[in-house]
């Protein structure tokens, strides 16, 4: 049994009580995921599974036998940071950085929705593509609490790293 | 106390009361700032110009380590047991299982905890930064409802938090005080604010409101909050030998290393404190009981602690702002002129801490007005002691002036700037000091204009689409500018193969204001060096002085520290230079720094770079520590940040919801340093007033004293979809009497704001909400 972690197999935790949250930190030392509540509240410790956006402190390690977790120390490629990375830098999307891996984990996993159509809350018709419009971010990027009040930055960087992507 | 002490306390008290009479007095000149930086003439520079965080790269990779992510050999994990009593003693423990439960390290207790001092309580002392003045762990007594009373250590965090989970308390109930009647009716007292009353009379404000042909007179209320940084408050602490070593995300580093120092009767020296990044504090991330908890039970079992506060433990062992309830009453004639403002009220605090809410200290400097009342009472309640929360004191007290100025406004039939600008004051109405820098109708002509003012309607329920009933309304901001003493900056220039290199090191906090990133800024400029030659290092006790990122005042004290160390810098390099220099024979006050290399202000072309006069002297390195001046400017002028604030909401007529659709501050703050980073702190200021006005509370059992909500899940806080964009816009007229002609900018950005979406919705529906935050069931 094992977990793939930015491409790199690992053993589980001894212990199924260990969240991935707490594996990721306590068992792997990549502290770049964050613990902001425990308890699903803030999306601080948001991971990409499959590609899928996770909370991974409600998620057990052991449940993740074989799938790919992709974490913020995994998202630069080559020294090169993510465009997104970049872009949240370029539009201040974060003061302290707490909330920022989750973040940036979020959006990612939220551009994808989006790509495969996935509709929202606000998304007026659901039979359209859904598009990545100021609201639909917002509304897609709730579940990210940022308390510093970086929300104009996180969704300007979004946009700039994935609405100009989709135009291009 | 001694009669040695006595003595030398009212020896500082007379210093303090001659220092107060004469320093209005003195020539500017002799005062800091008194002759403006030289910084403020250059315009080209850095200053000014956005500027990426340095520490971006780090934050955006999560490579930059938080205190619950250093780690020791053979550390164990922390896990708390909360009192559910508000007042009492620990009658038993039954601690059989904890201590049996597999991993278990230690459980800790009152009964085996090691002997401590009692922490000092902040503000009793310059370093004393302790949350209240009672023992911690150190007897059976239960001060409120959620106090630590076990510590479990274990091998990992999941046994302890399930040893935790397996131990037992009763408890002696003592009668204790938790509604807010049965504290106003136990008395309340005058509130005093680092040893001054929240008491202010000018002229007779009662007979002035009796008389005077208009008049407002109304109570607002505000309730409890908390920062809710989104990092827990956590420590990693190990004991080497005899020193204590403290992993910790801190806003006042040093004073905290002091404070837990004298708690286990260590030099100052032997507590080495580190917060290279805090995950948001606001003013929370200060000393708690779970930093001296985790260094005592760290002692007792001789190894390594990390302790994380869950979030429900940062609701029990974190105070936040308390609850407020404010009167303001204004008397004014038919055009508008202030003849009486009356701001008082209490809030409630616990009879072991010192933190009175100090909601009039916003007012003093606010209005012209002959008669002036402002007073603060304080209640005593058995609960957590209560902190500062961004702008303690002005985010509720502007809630409630600038409610009222609009209610005044609607009284006398005018538009609200125009009331506001016509009860401009021209020097300080309480203190009757002349202003350092007052620029507000600058920023309300501005802000007006760029927000579309004229667009609004003066008549409240007038706006509609669809069932969303539209409104707009405005208030005024404002914060001190603070300059603290005890900062200093040691600054090291070395030189390596043939370039130099400075090194800034400055006991300061970032926690995302943008301090590192500023600082390096500045010293760039000051020393005339490129912003990759210059390394700031911060968060660490072990760097001399200490500084709070504290009162806004963080950027003015590193700011007067470094413009020292600059001055000894010069001074040190002119007697390296020597006689053989183009400098030689100048004194340290005739010379400045300017293409890495010092020169004749007057004359830039009689200079010497560092690199010459390093090497000439034979030399790789040079360094000075210096302290800045004594912030005397405090006493001479009286010194203010300000912003005009506009707000549309919209009103949903069917369920009564609120959304901010639009928001614009206009704010006056002296020189901004970094556009890029100021434009984060004003709005993250103002998306907590947001929150505040809307949805932000701290639900307090007053039958029991517990908190009911203490998770993200149930305290609400702005998230993406109730944030507008925000504009923000300043004036950016440099104060000419504070280093860089800057001001502090982390507090000003939330004050006014919950005043200015309450007077949207007054507008938008004819209701007004004087009791926050705005939920929906008061506009139904």
């Amino acid at each position: 049994m094992s977990l793939i972690v930015n491409g790199t197999s690992v053993a589980p935790p001894d212990d199924p009580r260990v969240s991935l949250l707490d594996h990721l930190r306590e068992g792997l030392h990549l502290t770049g995921t964050k613990k902001g509540c425990n308890q699903g509240a803030c999306g601080a410790c948001t991971v990409l599974v499959d590609g899928e956006r996770i909370l991974s402190c409600l998620a057990l390690a052991v449940q993740y036998d074989g799938r790919h977790i992709t974490t913020v120390e995994g998202l630069a490629q080559d020294d090169a940071l993510h465009p997104l990375q970049a872009a949240f830098i370029e539009h201040d999307g974060f003061q302290c950085g707490y909330c920022t891996p989750g973040q940036i984990c979020s959006a990612i996993g939220m551009a994808a929705e989006v790509e495969r159509g996935v509709p929202s809350h606000v998304t007026a018709d659901l039979r359209a593509d859904a598009a990545l419009t100021r609201e639909e971010i917002q509304e897609r990027m709730s579940g990210n609490l940022c308390r510093c009040g970086a929300h104009n930055g996180i969704v300007a960087a979004i946009q700039a790293t994935f609405v100009v992507e989709a135009q291009a | 106390m001694s009669i040695l002490d006595t003595a030398k306390e009212t020896a500082q008290g007379l210093m303090q009361g001659a220092l107060e009479k004469l320093v209005p007095l003195a020539p500017d000149s002799w005062i800091p700032g008194g002759v403006p930086d030289p910084l403020i003439a250059r315009k080209h520079g850095l200053i000014g110009s956005p500027v990426s965080r340095l520490d971006g790269a780090f934050k955006v990779q999560g490579q930059a380590p938080f205190a619950a992510e250093f780690r020791f050999d053979r550390m164990t994990y922390a896990a708390l047991a909360y009192a559910t009593v508000a007042r009492g003693r620990v009658a038993s423990i039954d601690s059989a299982a904890a201590e049996g439960a597999p991993g278990v390290v230690l459980v800790m207790t009152h009964r085996n905890a090691p002997r401590m001092n009692t922490p000092a309580v902040f503000g009793s002392s310059p370093s004393a930064v302790g949350p209240s003045d009672l023992p911690i762990f150190q007897d059976d007594r239960v001060h409120w409802n959620g106090q630590p009373i076990a510590c479990v250590l274990a091998e990992t965090q999941e046994q302890a938090d399930h040893a935790a989970s397996l131990l037992a308390f009763t408890y002696d109930e003592e009668p204790s005080t938790t509604t807010l009647e049965g504290a106003r009716a136990a008395g309340t007292e005058q509130g005093v604010m680092m040893g001054r009353p929240l008491l202010n009379k000018i002229g007779d404000a009662d007979a002035a409101l009796a008389a005077a042909p208009h008049s407002v007179d109304h109570l607002y209320r505000t309730p409890r909050h908390n920062h809710n940084a989104i990092e827990p408050h956590a420590a990693t602490i190990a004991w080497v030998d005899d020193q204590l070593h403290i992993h910790d995300a801190s806003q006042m580093v040093t004073q905290q290393a002091q404070t837990v120092a004298e708690v286990f009767d260590l030099k100052p020296d032997q507590v080495r404190l580190t917060s290279p990044y805090v995950g948001g504090g606001f003013g929370s991330k200060g000393l708690w009981d779970h930093q001296i908890i985790g260094a005592a039970a760290a002692k007792l079992c001789g190894r390594p602690v990390r302790i994380t506060l869950s979030r429900e433990g940062v609701y029990r062992v974190v105070g936040g702002r308390t609850l407020t309830e404010q009167r303001v009453a204004i008397g004014a004639q038919a055009d508008g002129a202030i003849d009486a403002l009356i701001h008082t009220g209490m809030a409630v605090m616990t009879p072991h801490n010192s933190m009175p809410e100090p909601f009039t200290l916003g007012t003093q400097s606010a209005y012209a007005s002959p008669n002036i009342t402002l007073q603060v009472k304080m209640a005593k309640m058995n609960m957590l002691a209560n902190t500062f929360m961004r702008a303690p004191g002005e985010a509720v007290g502007t809630f409630a002036l600038e409610s009222a100025i609009d209610e005044l406004a609607v009284e006398l039939g005018m538009d609200p700037i125009d009331l506001r600008l016509r009860n401009e004051p021209d020097r300080d109405p309480v203190s009757g000091l002349p202003f350092s820098s007052r620029n507000i109708a600058e920023a309300w002509r501005r802000g007006a204009e760029a927000f579309g003012w004229n667009e609004r309607s003066a008549t409240p329920g007038t706006r509609r689409d669809g069932e969303w009933q539209v409104g707009m309304g405005c208030a005024t901001g404002t914060y001190p500018y603070y300059r603290m003493p005890g900062a200093e900056a040691r600054i090291t220039l070395t030189l390596q193969d043939g370039a130099i290199h400075a090194k800034v090191e400055i006991a300061a906090a970032e926690m995302g204001m943008g301090t590192s990133t500023t600082t390096a800024i500045v010293a760039a400029e000051r020393l005339g060096l490129p912003i990759e030659q210059v390394e700031v290092a911060y968060g660490d006790s072990a760097i001399p002085g200490a500084i709070m990122a504290g009162g806004s005042q963080q950027t003015a004290a590193i700011g007067g520290a470094v413009i020292a160390a600059h001055n000894a810098l010069v001074a040190e390099l002119l007697k390296l230079a020597g006689n053989d220099s183009p400098l030689a024979g100048l004194s340290p006050d005739e010379v400045g720094s300017e293409g890495a290399a010092l020169c004749k202000l007057d004359d830039p072309g009689r200079r010497e770079s560092y690199a010459s006069i390093l090497g000439r002297a034979q030399r790789d390195q040079v360094s000075v520590t210096q302290a800045g001046s004594p912030p005397l400017e405090l006493m001479h002028w009286s010194m203010h940040s300000h912003s005009a604030l506009f707000c549309e909401v919209r009103v949903n007529a069917v369920t009564g919801e609120t959304r901010v659709g639009r928001f614009l501050g206009a704010f006056d703050c002296g020189r901004i340093l970094n556009p890029k980073t100021a434009r984060s702190q004003f709005r993250g200021g103002i998306i907590m007033g947001l929150g505040m006005a809307l949805m932000e509370e701290t639900q307090f059992d007053e039958r029991n004293g517990r908190i009911m909500n203490p998770s993200l899940a149930e305290y609400h806080v702005p998230v993406h979809l109730d944030v507008p964009e925000i504009d923000v816009i300043w004036t950016d007229i440099p104060d000419p009497h504070t280093p860089m002609g800057a001001h502090g900018i982390g507090e000003i950005g939330i004050t006014g704001v919950a005043a200015a979406v309450a007077n949207a919705v007054y507008n938008a529906t004819g209701r007004r909400v004087r009791d926050l935050p705005i939920t929906l069931d008061k506009l139904i």
